[in-house]
């Protein structure tokens, strides 16, 4: 269609080959593929983790190479993105080329039904009907079509009547809201990509928090309001795996509380277009705790008031221990020992050196073949929930190409438009009649359709021929 | 009573004596085996339904009360049981058995590999995360999906042997449906397919907002769901658009079908959220 315009200037042609270039199902098919390809990259190395761990992994020059082609944040990478945008374009050029095309076709004036179409029409069904006059079983049909069909046209062809009927032209038209759907999807997750946000907030039970640490930097962000964490709890099932993680927690904005929420996983709070999530969860521990020392020798315990940061001292001057930090889960030797004080031992004889104390194992540190093994009992620990904190201003957007791309699927794939063209003729042992239909690219269900109405149909003169 | 796990194992054989009847059916060409490999994948069918439920209900005595679709077992006990009644629908519909021999080993290789030691069958209560009916929704449509991939990729199969075959209307080749209904049929298992992974898909996006707070999050999962999606995708343009029939459709079938096993089992192997631990 495009042989007969645009013979003019050579910037109008220029235009013309760049519309052609991107009104090519060739280009789909390369820009599909290509994303499909390119996809697998982030699957297979991990994106968006620490630098050090790729300089180690691929080496400092192949590690450059890759930064340098985003290949460690391929999916917000300009050529991942740039892949994207050729497809959406590609997708509605084409689209409004073809549907300026077609739309004649699809929403004609009139509808023309040619006879011979339907006697060459594979699946064609024929009966003969006898007692009955063929202008009478024509009207019964007529008035069925006329239910059931649109578009219904009766003619006399030669020495036969022609009963036609059409439906679901409009269905020509879910194609369209499939790629429509894809574009709207796509201005949807631009939308979020540029005016969104998402981070982490650590609040500890009892405390109020602000600011959030936005993924994949280091930079934070306050919000307009502020998040207090009244409680958290975490519930396990008899076998220790996690049941339930749940954060009581309320918004506090301009010091007063506006709302709170029961925070579940699967159950967010949704605040003036901010989400809040249970995300994550840690230990704190108390500030005080009791430390103990267990002579060796004798088994005899000696018990310490002990705080983080300070230092107490051994028994019978043996030295001293200063408590210096804790991790709620320790790995040591690649093993999770639950919650750990890390300490300093300087003893009154020999060098400081540190000291691995885990809560649940208080007879660990008798490894360390001291006069005295040091364990922490008596802790009472104070939780932080992990929040995950997202700002998504294209979700709507998003749901509703979701929504058009489901319903839009299902009118391409498995509804299309029909006609019917039923031919009543008159013959020796009755009248015949045959049904045939087709349909827009040869759908396999048309078979199926001109088969179940010609079933109706049977019923239908069968019915007035006894009444 | 038996437990759900003991039926799964009887109806892993059962599944594989369909298989059988229908390699004989095929060979033999009798119609005695063909009509009692109908009846063995029916009743396979509907004791892998029957364990499906018993499951379920063994979940509510133990006190958690889940859905069974929420590991790797279960998946791969609901993946047999979608193709097998995807199947005998195809079947009953198009009055065609041979395809029965790729429909019945695939539900027996799933249940067998169900029923490998390194697949933990145990009845596990559900981690938060997974405590949303959209896991239901989102399983349950992907599952579907997969299932009629692998009926596409099986019929794709076929036609490839036949196409190659140089006497492709006689003997065992010449009993395959033939090429017109496979073509037909390829086809409509695969839009069948893409309706259900794109439902999949999506289900498990509003899912991941529910959760994680973001519908999309280029885990290896979600990438690969994509990858299949533009495959297949790129599988209906290239026919609808450019003409593509036979032997190049069946070839982007069974490359499609890769990316589906990818997306299921591969995957596992990459670090994620779905990785079934």
């Amino acid at each position: 269609m495009n042989n007969q315009k645009h013979a003019s200037t050579a910037p109008a042609a220029f235009v013309d080959r760049i519309w052609d270039f991107f009104a090519s199902v060739r280009l789909s098919v390369v820009l599909l593929l290509s994303l499909a390809a390119t996809s697998i990259i982030g699957t297979v190395i991990p994106q968006n983790a620490d630098p050090s761990l790729y300089a180690r992994k691929f080496g400092p020059d192949l590690y450059s190479v890759l930064d340098a082609l985003s290949i460690f944040n391929m999916y917000q990478s300009w050529w991942f993105r740039l892949l994207l945008c050729l497809l959406v374009i590609n997708l509605v050029v084409c689209s409004v080329r073809r549907l300026k095309a077609t739309w004649k076709v699809i929403f004609p004036k009139k509808t023309h039904f040619n006879p011979d179409r339907f006697k060459k029409a594979a699946g064609r069904i024929e009966w003969q009907v006898p007692d009955t006059p063929a202008g009478e079983l024509k009207d019964t049909i007529e008035q069925y079509m006329q239910k059931r069909y649109s578009h219904v046209q009766t003619r006399q062809e030669n020495d036969s009547w022609w009963i036609f009927g059409e439906r679901g032209r409009w269905t020509r038209l879910g194609v369209y809201g499939v790629h429509l759907s894809v574009v709207l999807l796509v201005i949807g997750g631009l939308i979020g990509s540029l005016f969104g946000f998402e981070g982490m907030m650590n609040v500890p039970e009892g405390e109020t928090r602000r600011s959030i640490t936005l993924r994949n930097s280091d930079e934070t962000r306050q919000l307009d309001f502020s998040v207090r964490c009244d409680d958290f709890t975490v519930s396990h099932y008899p076998s220790g795996r996690p049941k339930e993680y749940r954060s009581d927690i309320a918004i506090i904005e301009n010091e007063k509380e506006v709302e709170t929420h029961r925070l579940r996983v699967n159950d967010p709070l949704r605040y003036k277009g901010i989400n809040i999530f249970q995300s994550s969860y840690g230990q704190n521990a108390a500030e005080k705790f009791t430390v103990v020392f267990t002579d060796t020798d004798s088994g005899m315990r000696f018990e310490k008031q002990g705080a983080m940061g300070e230092t107490v001292d051994l028994p019978a001057g043996k030295g001293e221990l200063t408590v210096e930090d804790f991790s709620g889960n320790f790995a040591f030797r690649g093993h999770n020992v639950g919650p750990a004080f890390l300490a300093s031992l300087n003893p009154s004889s020999g060098e400081q050196r540190p000291v691995l104390l885990p809560v649940n194992y208080p007879k660990f540190d008798r490894m360390r073949g001291g006069d005295y093994a040091i364990s922490i009992e008596d802790v009472e620990y104070t939780y932080y929930t992990g929040l995950q904190v997202t700002r998504d201003p294209g979700v709507p957007l998003v749901y509703i190409s979701f929504a058009l791309m489901i319903l839009a699927c299902y009118v391409t794939f498995f509804m299309f438009q029909q006609k019917i063209g039923i031919e009543v003729q008159d013959s020796d042992t009755g009248v015949r009649v045959a049904v045939g239909g087709i349909s827009e690219r040869k759908r396999p269900g048309i078979r199926t359709a001109v088969r179940r109405l010609a079933a109706k149909l049977q019923k239908q003169t069968n019915q007035s021929t006894a009444g | 009573m038996p437990n759900s796990e003991t039926i799964f194992t009887i109806v892993t054989f059962i599944y594989g004596l369909a298989f059988i009847l229908y390699v004989a059916a095929w060979i033999f060409k009798k119609s005695l085996p063909g009509k009692t490999a109908t009846g063995v994948l029916i009743a396979a069918a509907a004791g892998n339904s029957a364990g499906f439920v018993l499951r379920w209900a063994e979940s509510h005595q133990m006190g958690y009360g889940y859905v069974p679709l929420s590991n790797l077992y279960e998946s791969l006990v609901f993946f047999a049981l979608c193709i097998a009644v995807i199947y005998l629908v195809i079947e009953y519909r198009y009055k065609v058995r041979t395809i029965g021999v790729f429909a019945s080993i695939v539900p027996f290789l799933a249940m067998a590999y169900a029923s490998l030691p390194s697949v933990d069958s145990q009845i596990q209560p559900l981690i938060p995360a997974l405590q949303s009916n959209w896991l239901i929704a989102h399983v349950i449509t992907c599952f579907l999906g997969y299932a009629a991939f692998a009926i596409a990729c099986g019929i794709s199969i076929m036609y490839l042997i036949k196409s190659a075959s140089a006497s492709p209307d006689t003997g065992t080749v010449g009993r395959f449906p033939d090429a017109d209904t496979m073509d037909e049929l390829t086809h409509q298992m695969i839009a069948f397919g893409f309706l259900f992974l794109s439902v999949g898909i999506i289900t498990g996006a509003i899912w991941a907002d529910q959760a994680w707070g973001r519908y999309w999050g280029w885990d290896p999962k979600e990438t690969w769901s994509l990858i299949t999606w533009l495959i297949y995708a790129t599988l209906l343009h290239a026919r609808f658009m450019r003409g593509w029939e036979g032997r190049r459709i069946a070839y982007l079938s069974c490359l499609g079908f890769v990316a589906v096993l990818f997306t299921y089992f591969g995957v596992n192997l990459l670090p994620g959220l779905h990785s079934y631990q």
